[in-house]
């Protein structure tokens, strides 16, 4: 079981690799974005494997906090995309 | 060994361990699949298709696989996992939504290959409607 988990972290590990070769060689903003998203929704399951393959359950409250803090960050840069600013008083 | 096979726990612990690695399969599959689109697909729209959807699978694979591990073998209902899996499969779409949308407004070109765009003649009708409304004024 213990080797199951092992080899699942390193499959998720090599295709957290693809993603930040995304971020990194993405042609637009928007590429990078996506690749960002991506990788803070693998690094939550990073975190599940871990807790698994360390037998503790402390871990499993870092997952919630890290798939509001992905899905924030996430809206904040779309919407910087759209207006070029976050925070704005215009109703539309 | 057949002591805890007529106990009944050894077959509940081989059912649950194998539902554990149905699921937590499951959810790397769709990790590698999601890392293959972003880095074969060829615009930005696609890859929001490819770590929209596989994504929102695959992590929700892999925390039911440790929700169900922790809960079965270790004796611990934790609720901060359901709740985190109802909100990663509520947000993860709305955030690839939200991304392809601003792209789009951002005036990023689709990929030669694309056969239709509904989004642009829709943006356009809606500008005109507006520009309507402003003359009637």
């Amino acid at each position: 079981m213990m080797m199951f988990y092992w080899v699942s972290l390193f499959i998720v590990s090599i295709s957290f690799a693809g993603l930040l070769f995304r971020l990194v060689k993405g042609p637009t903003v928007a590429d990078r974005v996506v690749a960002l998203d991506a990788i803070g929704v693998t690094l939550v399951s990073i975190v599940a494997l871990l807790s698994l393959i360390i037998e503790t359950e402390f871990f499993l409250e870092v997952i919630l906090l890290m798939s509001i803090l992905s899905f924030i960050g996430t809206a904040a840069f779309a919407k910087f995309l759209e207006r070029g600013e976050i925070f704005d008083r215009d109703p539309r | 060994m057949r002591n805890s096979w007529r106990e009944g726990r050894f077959s509940i612990e081989i059912l649950v361990d194998i539902l554990i690695i149905l699921l937590i399969g499951t959810g790397v599959l769709f990790s590698a699949v999601t890392a293959l689109g972003l880095v074969r697909l060829p615009d930005v729209y696609t890859r929001t298709h490819a770590a929209s959807k596989s994504s929102t699978l695959g992590v929700l694979s892999i925390l039911l696989g440790t929700f169900v591990h922790f809960w079965f073998n270790e004796g611990i209902f934790n609720t901060q996992m359901v709740i985190a899996i109802a909100f990663l499969f509520i947000t993860q779409p709305v955030a690839g939504h939200l991304i392809g949308r601003a792209a789009y407004m951002t005036g990023i070109k689709v990929a030669e290959e694309t056969v239709r765009d509904d989004m642009g003649p829709a943006i356009e009708k809606r500008k005109n409607n507006q520009q309507e409304e402003l003359e009637n004024e």
